[in-house]
């Protein structure tokens, strides 16, 4: 990669790069239990398995109320504006100008951390797909309870097929996700970034002075 | 200092939900669940008071010479005893829930796989009868003195009745060949002056060992559970609280609760607290219908899986019960004789008079959504021989909110039926007497046992008969194990050997998954693995090109 004078932009405020890391914490989990429940594998025993998959996914819950309020209180849910501009630029740059070392055709900025393919995808994240699997697996959880809820027209096995299914789709953006990492100037560049908040990017983009790091 | 209060407010929430649910208030001695202190309050009184010695009544110690004197002496002071026995299906033999016409019951209709009915071998069957003399038809049901008040409140147990003596006990000393073992009269006085209220032995004396032998029809009940350990039974354990029978079969005016035919033991779920003077005792009427501790995960099985369920993980822990009976097999002579083989559990595998069995131990029930009735064939009621014919059948399904998951034995075997009606067949085993010329025990004849058994029974016969196989299904309910012997959850929420494997029409979280979803989820995992590898893979080499 032809790179020119990196700058360090303070990108992921702490509570930003917490929640990711809790909600990966989280996923990956409510992702071993759930296969487990599933019966793909013994680890924990199958109660054991339950009894972690309902806490923590309760828990994913309570947490995830205070993403959205943090999203809307800060502002930051116009990260996730979904845009279709220059997204056929970006799958071309991962389909085939990322072997050739061309630069990333949406370098990150402060105002605009994610490109127009992240936005899409985190946008389809967390106001749908994430949303559908808490929201199933609530229901799920209190299943019991449907009677009382005036919920008794629901299917368990619907619950469960969409469920299962949005289990996949997260195991998928999983492992694109992790892989998705490594495309940075340097293998473990974006991962380093989500723990310390820096990102490295290229000098020439307009980005503010205050931005910097101060050294 | 913003970020610093997001966290700190995300720490505190988590932290609430943690405590909330991990931590039970005041966990400092270990809690029992709720259902058990419910219970244990059922039973804080454990002595029941008596208010007459028998020993010291005059008419009890007058010379008896059979059961009926006896009675008689009992009725001089019970007079209503046995007009209130009369009632009863332990007398009748009649379902007291059908048509008197439809003759429902073991001494009507009813047949089954074990001797198929008692129609023509009544001084057999009738040994069980808590009556004197039912030999044939002709015996007296209106008769007070024929009833056996001593079988279920004598408590010397040394009182027997003679095993083919139509509910006598043995007049004088008599071997029986089919068990080899001698009887002797009672010693009347004293088996009169000893009695009281039912205890599992006397009940035990029918009810272990119905259909000819220890252990041969329930699964459940046999005689390990005359004296169980709490292992066995944590209930009726003689190191636990000893019930007997009859503290959950309670009794109003001799009439015993429990499941008749279709009727169910009890309709409602309640617990004592809700309806105190509930003459049917259920699990839920001391242990209530969310027995475990708060907030787990058993709680929410109640509606739908019976106690029964997963607190009997095996019955016939102790001693072996009969899983097949194959008729078909019978009649086969060794040098001419009857024989006899016994398999490694100790118990008859092959005899020439009743064909080939299979025992076992440690039985995994079979389980049946179940509202508690039953349905049962008769020998009027038309089979499809094709396929295993289910003499009874429990009733329900996973829609009606009545039924429950239930843990049953299947009792399966071979047994004859008329090919040309389609029905199933009434065999006369027992022989009457010595010129008995058609009893199969004694010339080994079906067609003269069977033609012999429906003349006796008052139903046409084709004179053609083949074997069919029959499957007799026993609700699964004592032989409760102590709360650290239960199913797991594995068990029965497994793809694998679930013990629920065969109950269909629901969802079952663990046992059950979408074929074509988990293809396509697998499919779509493995594709992205693969290929975020190649492209990884074809980044390092362009790289690597790029370099040279």
């Amino acid at each position: 990669m032809n790179l020119g004078n990196l700058c360090k932009i303070y990108l992921y405020s702490r509570y930003e790069r917490f929640w990711h890391w809790l909600q990966t914490l989280l996923i990956i989990i409510l992702l071993v239990t759930g296969l487990e429940v599933h019966g793909v594998f013994t680890l924990f025993g199958f109660e054991q398995a339950v009894t972690v998959h309902e806490f923590v996914g309760i828990t994913w819950l309570i947490a995830f109320a205070f993403f959205v309020f943090w999203l809307f209180t800060t502002g930051e849910w116009r990260q996730y504006i979904p845009t279709t501009r220059k997204v056929v630029a970006v799958v071309c740059h991962y389909g085939y100008g990322i072997f050739r070392g061309e630069p990333h055709p949406v370098p990150k900025q402060k105002e605009a951390k994610h490109n127009p393919l992240q936005r899409l995808t985190y946008l389809a994240l967390a106001a749908v797909l994430l949303p559908i699997q808490m929201l199933t697996g609530m229901l799920y959880w209190g299943y019991n309870s449907w009677g009382d809820w005036g919920l008794s027209f629901l299917s368990l096995e619907v619950m469960a097929f969409i469920h299962m299914a949005g289990a996949f789709a997260l195991f998928v953006f999983l492992i694109v996700h992790v892989y998705m990492t490594t495309t940075g100037h340097s293998p473990l560049a974006h991962i380093k970034a989500m723990i310390t908040g820096w990102e490295e990017v290229e000098e020439g983009t307009t980005i503010e002075e205050w931005e910097k790091k101060r050294t | 200092m913003k970020h610093t209060v997001n966290v700190f407010c995300l720490a505190l929430a988590v932290l609430t939900w943690v405590s909330a649910t991990a931590l039970p208030a005041g966990a400092a001695e270990p809690e029992k669940a709720p259902g058990i202190i419910l219970a244990d309050q059922a039973v804080k009184t454990k002595d029941l008071w008596i208010t007459s010695d028998h020993s010291q009544h005059a008419i009890l110690k007058q010379p008896f010479k059979s059961g009926p004197e006896v009675t008689a002496a009992c009725l001089t002071c019970h007079n209503q005893a046995a007009l209130q026995f009369h009632e009863t299906i332990h007398w009748t033999w009649i379902d007291p829930a059908t048509a008197d016409t439809l003759r429902f019951g073991k001494a009507g209709m009813s047949v089954n796989n074990f001797c198929l009915t008692i129609l023509s071998n009544e001084p057999r069957c009738t040994s069980c009868h808590a009556g004197y003399g039912w030999k044939d038809k002709s015996f007296d049901f209106s008769s007070q003195v024929n009833v056996d008040c001593l079988v279920c409140h004598e408590q010397t147990g040394t009182y027997e009745k003679f095993p083919a003596g139509s509910g006598h006990p043995a007049a004088k000393e008599t071997f029986f060949a089919g068990e080899g073992k001698t009887y002797y009269p009672p010693d009347w006085n004293t088996v009169a002056q000893s009695v009281g209220r039912p205890t599992r032995e006397n009940c035990g004396v029918c009810h272990f060992y119905g259909g000819g032998g220890d252990g041969v029809k329930h699964g459940d009940l046999d005689s390990s559970m005359t004296f169980p350990n709490k292992a066995l039974d944590v209930h009726m354990g003689t190191d636990g609280q000893n019930f007997d029978c009859s503290r959950c079969h309670s009794t109003t005016l001799h009439n015993i609760a429990g499941r008749v035919y279709a009727t169910p033991a009890a309709e409602d779920r309640k617990t004592l607290i809700e309806d105190d003077l509930a003459t049917k005792i259920t699990c839920e009427s001391c242990h209530s219908s969310r027995p475990h501790k708060a907030g787990t995960k058993p709680n929410d099985h109640a509606d739908k899986v019976a106690c029964q369920s997963c607190h009997i993980p095996t019955f016939a822990r102790v001693n072996p019960t009969k899983m097949w009976w194959d008729w078909s097999k019978a009649g086969v002579k060794k040098d001419g004789k009857p024989y006899k083989e016994v398999d490694a559990l100790g118990k008859p595998s092959y005899m020439t008079i009743k064909g080939e069995m299979r025992w076992d131990k440690n039985v995994k029930p079979e389980y049946f959504w179940y509202n508690g009735s039953m349905s049962y064939l008769t020998l009027e009621d038309a089979i499809d021989p094709a396929q295993p014919v289910w003499i009874t059948k429990p009733a329900g399904s996973p829609d009606d909110p009545k039924s429950r998951i239930f843990p049953f034995k299947i009792h399966a075997g071979k047994q004859p039926y008329d090919k040309i009606s389609k029905r199933f067949v009434a065999l006369h085993l027992f022989p009457r007497g010595p010129e008995d010329a058609t009893a199969y025990w004694k010339h080994f004849d079906w067609d003269k046992a069977i033609a012999n058994g429906m003349e006796y029974a008052g139903l046409p016969y084709s004179g053609e008969f083949d074997f069919v196989e029959t499957k007799y299904l026993y609700p699964i309910t004592h032989m409760v194990a102590p709360k650290d012997n239960v199913v797991t959850c594995i068990e029965c929420h497994t793809a694998q050997e679930s013990r629920m494997a065969n109950l269909a029409g629901f969802y079952m979280p663990g046992r059950d998954s979408f074929r074509f979803l988990d293809a396509v989820g697998w499919f779509a995992v493995l594709a992205s693995l693969v290929g975020v590898m190649l492209h990884g893979l074809g980044r390092i080499v362009s790289q690597k090109n790029r370099r040279e």
